[in-house]
């Protein structure tokens, strides 16, 4: 056989209420294939009473062949014309007869009509309010799983906390340290340009200080954690949720929330605060690496500078900023997590809306401690 | 087989559960209706029907996972559906379930899996617990796996370990989620044996749902079939009754391979 070889179709008017469909040549999906409609302009020209196929001429076929003969049957039914097969070759007939054994489902294609842009924007609404709704019951069984922690009824297992501080703890600082370093060299230089202009570069030891600690710090470790943390949770649960290990839990009269969510939020609660001392005092670092560097400050007076304009009130403001970030990391993870659909892509898109979910929320409540922050005079 | 069925169960058992006029629905969209069963003391129940027809959502409504639209589930006296959250809770911890995937805890060892119910719903003492899974493990002939992950035992073992795990705390009524699917024969016959035994020797009722038609005539005693063109039960009963007298051609059909009752492709859902 060769392999340019391309099945062909050719008609013949037999007598006249005959129309013979002459298949020849070698049909594989691989060449081009001949197209039923073909057939159905033939039709259109000639009203032939019974149709008749004949592949005797064919060298070589696959579900091509098949796929034709289908179609082209389907357009002989529609203009009610008798079909006769007898010229086909057994084994084809079979498979024809086969794929037309069990008739089209109906109402099985109607479900993927497209809604009209009215039914779409009233479903979406719908599905907002849902997801309020739902949002809101996990913050109140979230309340719930909290008070019961704190007195000392929950169930989780101590492993699962500890296990939750050191991923989002210890193995976080690698990535937390870099970032924060650069903010601290980013700030630096920022503030360089402008300062150095009046004679001022000793400020810059202010302008990090203060920015690292008051707000860049907790922001820049909540986003990273955002994003290695958060995803890891919706993943996480997401998966578990897929492989039915949270009906277990549910099915066993433990409270996956209190089970699984609660050693995540606590361990967030617990590490945030630290990671972000931790990434003011290397974003500092980062300031005092370029003073000394760029500016030629001297590093004893750049630390006593930076040590002169901070306050207890800047450290706190900063820590309470990421505490709260790690709440809202923690329940936006979580949340997705529980919400997940029932396949690895739904996985896939609760980490992803997890990351979302949490950097917004971050940022709008950074925006919201500003305002406060502000009115309080802090 | 040494194990030998019990044809034929005295009328006054009393009933384990009882499904009355239950409807199951996504939304608005009714999957099965008028579903009205019971499952007596000591009865292997069957769940059966073609793929995709409910089976296993019957088995989620049973457990709590889904309420149903209308009807009621009651187990013994009580009724589920209606039940305040302790009640259920309590109900709860007298079942044991073995889902499909297995779903063991993945993060924990199988001794961990089968001993979170213990120390979570018991007095004992850690090293009692831990004596306790082993034992639970060994009765599914995995001795000497209690400190294996999930991840690191065949798919076989997995389920056996969740048999396991769902017998920790002795229960009542034990549920299974196609317990043989994916099984090689050998090991799913393995399995029909423990089912049997687990019924013989502790008396448990047991509810399977699967469509693995050597398991339902060898452990099987009751069944419900369910039919997806109809969105309700057809029959209920002995199986093996069915199998013999049912006159319904889609029930011949499924009980005999298509071998009775005709047209294949008509009666498949």
């Amino acid at each position: 056989m060769r392999q340019d070889e391309q099945g062909e179709v050719s008609f013949e008017q037999a007598s006249d209420a005959t129309l013979v469909v002459r298949l020849s040549g070698s049909w594989c999906l691989r060449n081009d294939m001949p197209a039923a409609a073909l057939l159905a302009e033939q039709l259109k020209a000639v009203t032939p009473k019974r149709v008749l196929f004949d592949s005797s001429p064919i060298t070589n076929w696959d579900s091509s062949l098949i796929a034709f003969l289908t179609q082209s049957s389907e357009i002989c039914r529609a203009h009610g014309i008798k079909q006769d097969r007898g010229g086909l070759q057994d084994g084809l007939r079979h498979l024809v007869e086969l794929a037309e054994a069990v008739p089209e489902k109906t109402g099985a294609r109607s479900a993927s009509v497209r809604p009209s842009f009215l039914t779409r924007v009233g479903n979406a609404t719908i599905g907002y309010g849902h997801a309020v709704g739902e949002f809101l019951s996990f913050l109140g069984e979230l309340s719930v799983a909290l008070a019961r922690f704190l007195r000392g009824k929950a169930r989780y297992r101590r492993v699962d906390l500890l296990e939750a501080i050191q991923q989002c703890g210890a193995e976080a600082v690698g990535i937390v340290s870099l970032i924060a370093f650069l903010i601290g060299v980013i700030l630096a230089f920022m503030g360089a340009v402008q300062l150095s202009q009046f004679g001022a570069s000793i400020y810059v030891a202010d302008l990090v200080g203060i920015g690292m600690v008051r707000d860049m710090g907790a922001m820049m470790t909540a986003i990273i954690m955002s994003g290695r943390t958060g995803a890891a949770f919706a993943a996480k649960l997401g998966t578990m949720k897929v492989t039915q290990e949270t009906d277990a839990l549910t099915t066993m009269g433990i409270s996956p929330l209190e089970f699984l969510v609660l050693p995540r939020v606590l361990a967030l609660i617990i590490m945030m605060p630290l990671l972000c001392l931790f990434a003011d005092l290397i974003g500092i670092f980062g300031g005092l690496f370029v003073g000394v560097s760029m500016l030629g400050l001297a590093p004893g007076s750049y630390m006593r500078e930076t040590i002169s304009t901070l306050t207890l009130t800047n450290l706190f403001g900063g820590l309470l900023k990421a505490t709260t970030y790690g709440v809202l990391i923690a329940i936006a993870g979580c949340l997705r997590g529980f919400q997940c659909g029932n396949s690895s892509s739904a996985v896939g898109d609760a980490a992803t809306q997890a990351v979302v979910m949490s950097i917004v929320m971050v940022v709008v409540a950074c925006g919201l401690f500003a305002v406060v922050f502000n009115i309080l005079g802090i | 087989m040494a194990i030998s069925v019990p044809q034929s169960q005295p009328s006054n058992v009393k009933a384990a559960i009882t499904v009355r006029n239950m409807t199951m629905a996504y939304g608005s969209f009714i999957l099965m209706r008028n579903l009205n069963f019971v499952v007596r003391r000591g009865d292997i129940f069957i769940i059966m029907g073609g793929s995709g027809c409910g089976k296993s959502t019957v088995l989620r409504h049973l457990i709590g996972l889904k309420e149903p639209a209308t009807g009621e589930i009651i187990y013994g006296d009580i009724n589920f559906t209606r039940a305040g959250p302790e009640v259920r809770e309590q109900l709860l911890r007298r079942f044991g379930i073995l889902y499909q995937s297995g779903a063991l805890w993945s993060s924990m060892t199988l001794a961990e899996n089968v001993g979170l119910p213990l120390g979570e719903f018991s007095n004992l003492k850690p090293a009692q617990i831990r004596e306790i899974a082993a034992l639970k493990l060994a009765l599914v002939g995995l001795k000497g796996f209690e400190d294996f992950y999930p991840n690191e035992i065949s798919g076989g073992m997995q389920k056996r370990a969740g048999i396991a795990r769902a017998m920790a705390l002795d229960p009542d009524i034990l549920f299974f989620d196609e317990p043989s699917a994916g099984l090689d024969p050998i090991s799913s016959r393995l399995l029909d044996n423990l089912i049997l035994e687990l019924r013989n020797s502790l008396g448990t009722t047991i509810v399977i749902v699967t469509h693995e038609l050597a398991s339902i005539f060898t452990i099987g005693n009751n069944c419900v079939f369910l039919d997806a063109e109809s969105r309700t039960q057809i029959a209920t009963g002995d199986p093996k009754e069915l199998r013999a007298h049912s006159q319904d051609p889609r029930i011949a059909t499924f009980l005999t391979r298509g071998e009775k009752g005709g047209d294949l492709t008509q009666s498949h859902g």
